[in-house]
């Protein structure tokens, strides 16, 4: 017989931690504004969110635990998110002259962890859709955020990006962060 | 047909120039899938893809789908992706196990690995008094016609007759030997990550810009000099910045003016070679510790010998990139006249220390994934390629940048000195597709 797939035991889908309103609001909050930033173009505001050690990570596949010494789509740290940013803000980067936009929306708030420090684990889903040209693309996925509370605010010290769509070939490429 | 619409195939190939209807007749798309991929040697993957007995990955030559995998005899195989009976694909993912055999999922015929017929529900009494059954080759998965590898990476041809990968190869095989050579091993492995970006263009295009140097600086200029300006921030900062931002970097630090300096050579079928440009050898610790490891393995003088092979990337046409000095290929896969898609993989050297790895990785992560700050402009030009080729506004593309003063010496076609701009490479691609074109049968 052809080996059939040994049945893997489903995780439980972690139960949503018992949080405050105030935390679930603000989260929400932090959230919406980080597509606002994203969807402005605003790419220094975006950089400005993450800590000084924070990561933005696309994994190319789901079982992927860690960014350190894998393949990724993005695993970028500040450094390299402001080489980023200084490509498409350059005048030459040619294929980011044409006319190009974003809309992000954000739901499905579920805050995994808060620890007593106010640090928060939060997982969420997102479609954006792009326009590009006279194309348009859409993107969805989930996001998890790792997010720092300090006196400004919260900061992300890593952001996961599972988009469904990594798993098939991409038309044409991502220029900046999802 | 085709042939009386297009009655002598060589004028659309003079030596400096190519008609336009190259890269958009769908047409001559078809017969160069007929002549060219669907004949020659295409790469279909390494070994070390599919290690266990069973496992396979789909693969597409030229137009067919096709399977490859590992058989009980550990060899690896590659089939049509088709069952003998009514044609549906034995495999629909793009890679798995498929265990002892191959099991159709429409009548549930079985074949071993090698595509020999296994059973056929009821195969006596249902077949009884027909030419089907298992003596009858028709019954069998169609395998490639010619399957060989060389150093661990996989390559089939669908054409019986011809050369031997290694007489097609010629001197290109060198990527494959750089490649595996740099590990003290001599093997390399593949990362099991497959990056898969689609090109809205031609797949000669990115051929021809994968040795095109005078782009560079042209192109990449906003990403090379973003990562310029942080790099030199980072050294002010800690005295020194990693390698991978001097990879991007050298896009706009190596000026237009300088590309001159380097080298392509041009080898019979298409194939060809870019000098390398990127300074790979840095005297830091963890470099001088993989050339003590390589030392160790191969004796100083032989470790020189492979650490000084002078190579940014090796064309092997008509359908893949290797950048060996980094581990690193991009396979194309032509989907249509203007659709291409490109698999690109990363290896790890096998016995080198962790660093190497992680550096090749680095350019692999900025600039091979679907993330990539380099090919995100070649893709927008190929585009625009495509799209002003497909005009009345002209009726030739132009390869005439330093024509008449390359130097041919036993068949390889070097470009003159301070010439690594001439387009040697696109007309020496180009003769190869004209001689394919026109072969005899």
């Amino acid at each position: 017989m052809a080996k059939s797939k040994p049945v893997r035991k489903k995780k439980p889908a972690p139960k949503p931690k018992a949080t405050s309103p105030a935390t679930q609001h603000a989260v929400e909050q932090f959230l919406y504004c980080q597509a606002e930033i994203l969807d402005g173009k605003r790419w220094q505001d975006y950089v400005d969110l993450f800590t000084d050690d924070g990561v933005y990570w696309m994994p190319p596949e789901p079982s992927h635990k860690t960014w350190d010494g894998m393949p990724a789509i993005f695993a970028e740290d500040k450094n390299v998110m402001t080489v980023r940013m200084k490509r498409v803000l350059h005048p030459d980067a040619w294929s980011q002259r044409p006319l190009w936009g974003t809309n992000h929306v954000v739901g499905n708030v579920i805050i995994e962890k808060e620890s007593p420090n106010g640090d928060v684990v939060a997982r969420s889903r997102f479609h954006m859709m792009e326009l590009r040209r006279d194309d348009v693309r859409h993107f969805a996925g989930s996001y998890l955020h790792h997010l720092k509370k300090t006196g400004k605010g919260y900061r992300i010290k890593l952001q996961r990006v599972d988009m469904t769509n990594a798993q098939a070939a991409y038309d044409y490429v991502l220029q900046v962060w999802v | 047909m085709l042939q009386e619409r297009i009655p002598d195939l060589s004028k659309y190939v003079e030596p400096d120039r190519v008609r336009k209807a190259v890269y958009t007749d769908p047409q001559l798309f078809e017969l160069e899938m007929q002549r060219i991929h669907e004949k020659v040697w295409i790469y279909c993957g390494h070994e070390s893809q599919v290690p266990k007995v069973g496992d396979y990955y789909t693969v597409q030559v030229g137009r067919q789908p096709m399977i490859m995998v590992r058989g009980k005899d550990n060899r690896v195989h590659v089939l049509y992706n088709r069952c003998p009976h009514r044609g549906n694909m034995l495999c629909g993912d793009r890679h798995g196990n498929t265990g002892e055999f191959f099991r159709c999922s429409y009548h549930a015929w079985t074949f071993q690995h090698d595509g020999r017929l296994r059973t056929i529900p009821m195969m006596e009494s249902g077949y009884q008094g027909t030419s089907w059954g298992r003596d009858n080759p028709d019954c069998n998965v169609k395998p490639a016609a010619r399957v060989e590898s060389y150093r661990g990476f996989v390559f089939a041809s669908l054409a019986q007759d011809g050369p031997t990968l290694l007489e097609f190869l010629g001197r290109s095989k060198i990527a494959f030997d750089d490649i595996c050579d740099r590990s003290p091993e001599g093997e390399v492995e593949v990362v099991p990550t497959c990056f898969r970006v689609v090109q809205h263009s031609n797949w000669k295009i990115f051929l021809e810009n994968q040795l095109d140097a005078l782009h560079p600086s042209v192109t990449h200029q906003s990403t090379g000099r973003a990562a310029h300006e942080v790099e030199k921030e980072i050294e002010k900062r800690t005295g020194k910045a990693p390698l991978s931002y001097h990879m991007l970097s050298a896009f706009a630090t190596v000026t237009i003016d300088k590309w001159d300096g380097f080298q392509t050579l041009n080898y019979p079928h298409g194939h060809c070679i870019l000098t390398g440009y990127m300074g790979l050898r840095p005297k830091d610790p963890d470099t001088l510790e993989y050339e003590r490891v390589l030392a160790k393995a191969y004796g100083e003088k032989r470790k020189e010998e492979i650490l000084s092979t002078n190579i940014h990337h090796v064309l092997i046409y008509p359908g893949l990139s290797v950048q060996s000095p980094l581990q690193q290929l991009r396979a194309v896969r032509p989907l249509g006249v203007d659709k291409t898609l490109t698999e690109i993989w990363h290896f790890r050297l096998k016995g080198a220390p962790e660093p190497i790895y992680r550096r090749a990785l680095a350019y692999y992560n900025l600039v091979n994934s679907p993330s990539t700050m380099i090919n995100a402009d070649d893709l927008e030009n190929f585009w625009k390629c495509q799209v002003g080729l497909q005009s009345e506004g002209g009726e030739w593309v132009n390869f005439q940048r330093h024509f008449g003063r390359d130097i041919e010496k036993d068949g390889v076609v070097e470009t003159g000195p301070n010439m690594g701009t001439s387009e040697a490479p696109m007309r020496g691609q180009m003769k190869a597709w004209a001689q394919f074109m026109t072969a005899e049968k």
